[in-house]
């Protein structure tokens, strides 16, 4: 299992709420951390080159911004072609989020995507345009929308030990 | 397409500046001085947009997404139907297990939905008996079988 090496842990640990906006950012975490800044350049780019980072940017508050509707849009789709419509999925400019899943009792639907938008209106043009534009209409499928968000623990390590979790 | 009116106000270099930062920021000694020169702008001026972006809520961080599955650890994503009576009841103990990292009410038959997530994967079938064993309903296990590769670009 990939997992953390100590200084990977500390970098990580000292950005992950954001970095320093400031000129020398990754100068300003070594020197909070006691390190070098070439070697905080080499763990951050290495994390990034190893997918343990994700990418580095603006993270921005769907709902502050507006875009408050999300709608989880599922769909059956023949096991032979959830690959090829996967990815296609996944291309999509309207998809933030696609994973094929495996179908249970009560539950027919194997690839899920995340769509974020402005309304609930816009998210179901959007999947009505996906489905005609990828020729997948005649597949089951359906929007779930969210009324409530319950709990959300944000992206963390904690320092020393423990897993962080994805942002959904 | 129309805003809400809550929505926090952007100007048009602000626009430029979330449209073109959402990933792929420079692992450099003067990050904001080349992301400033691409987009023909100040650095300083870019500084002090991002730092408005953050005081004002528009972005609720800059910084690093992780990538949870390679770090270590297991997650997946469960579904429930909870009779509406026992929504709350039933949400309040969901929410009280360490390992549910996310939990959302949707609008279906399945109207709870939720993200657990460990470092060990035996928390994952532990969590999932717990809670079928606390509310006597039934947890359907959606585990991710593919991640399909998404190219986050989300315009404002």
């Amino acid at each position: 299992m990939a997992a953390l090496t100590d200084e990977e842990r500390d970098v990580l640990a000292a950005i992950q709420d954001g970095l320093p906006l400031e000129r020398e950012p990754y100068r300003v975490v070594a020197d909070r951390l006691g390190m070098s800044e070439d070697r905080v350049l080499a763990l951050v780019q290495s994390m990034l080159d190893q997918r343990k980072i994700k990418r580095i940017g603006a993270v921005p508050d769907h709902y502050a911004l507006g875009i408050t509707a999300n709608g989880m849009s599922v769909w059956d789709i023949p096991d032979e072609r959830v690959a090829e419509i996967g990815r296609r999925l996944g291309e999509r400019e309207e998809i933030t989020h696609c994973y094929r899943r495996p179908r249970q009792p009560g539950w027919s639907y194997n690839l899920f995507g995340m769509v974020h938008a402005r309304s609930r209106d816009d998210v179901v043009a959007a999947v009505e345009r996906i489905a005609r534009e990828l020729d997948i209409a005649r597949y089951p499928h359906e929007v779930l929308f969210s009324t409530r968000l319950l709990k959300k623990r944000g992206t963390r390590v904690r320092p020393g030990a423990g897993m962080p979790d994805e942002d959904a | 397409m129309p805003k809400s009116e809550s929505a926090v106000q952007l100007d048009q270099v602000d626009r430029l500046l979330l449209n073109n930062l959402q990933g792929g920021f420079p692992v450099t000694h003067r990050p904001f001085a080349d992301v400033a020169e691409k987009l023909g702008l100040e650095e300083d001026d870019v500084i002090a947009r991002l730092r408005r972006l953050v005081e004002t809520g528009a972005l609720s961080r800059f910084g690093t997404i992780l990538n949870a599955p390679q770090l270590g650890g297991e997650r997946t994503l469960a579904a429930m139907h909870v009779p509406p009576e026992r929504f709350e009841e039933v949400a309040a103990f969901v929410n009280s297990l360490d390992a549910v990292s996310h939990n959302y009410e949707r609008a279906h038959h399945f109207n709870m939905w939720f993200v657990i997530s460990s470092e060990d994967e035996r928390d994952i079938q532990r969590t999932i008996d717990a809670i079928e064993r606390a509310t006597g309903l039934e947890v359907i296990n959606l585990p991710t079988l593919e991640e399909f590769f998404v190219d986050l670009k989300f315009t404002f």
